[in-house]
């Protein structure tokens, strides 16, 4: 199903989403990637607080190219979820509201995704130039020396994503692939 | 003898990092449009759509296709009537992926130690294969290769007794595992034989072969046909949402080997599989 949303959204809103929905999201996202997540892990392991309000918000894992002059971001395709999997159960049971990327997620994830009503997006890998179009404003907002790993804050317009896992832990790429197999 | 200047190397190296990351090359243009009609899935389809729109806009407006514009694998096949004069080999490599990722906005993604992780900044060192050859030219090959599929390649050390049937099996089990992660559809870079490295080194270099190409070798081209067959029943699809298309290509390259191994590596890449040749 087509949907459209505004993001960040609300756990009520989260749970409206099924595996295989097509969703168009519209709204503030954060990006972090491996070096980010370290980095926030470790931050909270001293006691100390992430460098933004997680509660609902969205994570996307997402490094970007260099801008050009005058745009906002340059290419800016998901990367693999995977490598974000031992630090994202305690993450999204701080609030971490969704994610955005690409790939398998380990059963703690899945888990943590049921226990805590939250959504698993991915986005079309190596689209990064077309999914750059529905990225209007970047700023980065924290650990600037990480470079293309800093966290960003980003404004997206119907930027397209695809509900893989949803609060109810069905898995899109578990189940879509069934049909197509020989 | 004939005299190269490195930094004509340099300069061509350059370009071949920013063509490499804004342009599909032909083969594999074609693979992909072919694709795109015999695809089952609807949303395989449209994923595929998006992969076209993505190509076009890279092109249009210079934005990378992928962000993830790679590590610099650079092979160079360096007749031995050449006389490379003008500073040293490796450094003029270095200094074309310098000036092409610093130039051509491209990501910087090499950390100059494994374990202390810091960026160099300019997306160097390359990875370099040199062989020497025939003759007074020097073919150039850059790849720059994304980690989302690397990560997702393998080395099977199987035994001999695993014959054909073992091959086919560690090409099935790597395409499984890899699955969504390696961005599908993808391609898959086989070695078998040799040792160890020389296996990894061949799957590597399969990569970087015509999409669509054949082995010459009876046995190969079989096992290629039948393979991407069998890849594509798998039912990973384009994005790994399921669909007809998991594989453009599957190439395999063969070596000698030891009469007590059978060593066998999968070097998987996404649906950009990028590769730009030149002779200078």
């Amino acid at each position: 199903m087509e949907k459209h949303m505004h993001v960040p959204m609300t756990k009520e809103e989260a749970a409206g989403l099924k595996s295989g929905d097509y969703v168009y999201l519209t709204g503030t996202i954060y990006t972090a990637r491996d070096a980010a997540h370290k980095r926030m892990d470790e931050t909270l392991d001293q006691g100390r607080d992430l460098p933004f309000e997680i509660k609902d918000q969205i994570i996307y894992y997402m490094g970007p190219s260099p801008a050009r002059e005058g745009r906002p971001i340059g290419s800016a395709g998901p990367t693999t979820a995977s490598r974000m999997d031992r630090y994202t159960p305690r993450l999204l049971d701080l609030g971490l509201g969704a994610m955005i990327g690409k790939g398998k997620r380990t059963q703690d994830v899945m888990d943590a995704i049921v226990r805590n009503g939250c959504v698993y997006f991915a986005a079309v890998g190596g689209a990064g130039a077309l999914l750059s179009k529905c990225i209007k404003r970047s700023e980065v907002i924290a650990y600037d020396d990480l470079g293309t790993e800093a966290i960003r804050r980003l404004e997206v317009e119907d930027f397209p994503v695809i509900v893989v896992i949803d609060s109810e832990g069905h898995n899109l790429y578990e189940t879509a692939i069934r049909e197509y197999q020989k | 003898m004939r005299t190269v200047q490195v930094s004509e190397i340099t300069k061509n190296i350059k370009e071949m990092c920013i063509e490499a990351n804004h342009y599909l090359s032909k083969d594999m243009e074609a693979v992909m449009e072919k694709a795109a009609e015999t695809e089952k899935a609807p949303l395989g389809k449209q994923i595929l759509g998006q992969l076209r729109e993505n190509l076009d806009i890279a092109a249009k407006d210079m934005i990378p296709i992928c962000q993830d514009t790679g590590m610099s694998v650079v092979f160079l096949e360096i007749g031995q009537d050449v006389h490379l004069e003008g500073g040293l080999l490796e450094d003029a490599v270095n200094e074309g992926v310098r000036q092409g990722y610093t130039e051509g906005y491209l990501r910087k993604s090499v950390v100059g130690d494994p374990i202390l992780r810091e960026n160099t900044k300019d997306n160097t060192p390359a990875v370099i294969h040199t062989r020497i050859v025939g003759g007074d030219r020097v073919k150039i090959k850059v790849a720059p290769k994304g980690f989302g599929s690397e990560n997702m390649s393998r080395v099977f050390m199987l035994k001999p007794a695993d014959g054909l049937e073992g091959v086919k099996h560690a090409i099935l089990t790597a395409v499984k595992d890899a699955g969504p992660n390696a961005c599908p559809p993808m391609v898959v870079g086989v070695g078998v034989g040799g040792t160890f490295e020389k296996c990894a080194l061949m799957a590597k270099e399969a990569l970087t072969r015509e999409a669509g190409s054949h082995s010459s070798i009876p046995w190969v081209r079989e096992l290629e046909e039948e393979m991407l067959e069998k890849v594509n029943s798998l039912g990973i699809g384009p994005g790994g949402l399921g669909g007809s298309t998991t594989a453009f290509a599957v190439n395999v390259n063969t070596y000698p080997t030891h009469i007590a191994g059978l060593p066998v590596a999968v070097n998987i890449c996404c649906h950009v599989n990028r590769h730009v040749v030149r002779e200078v």
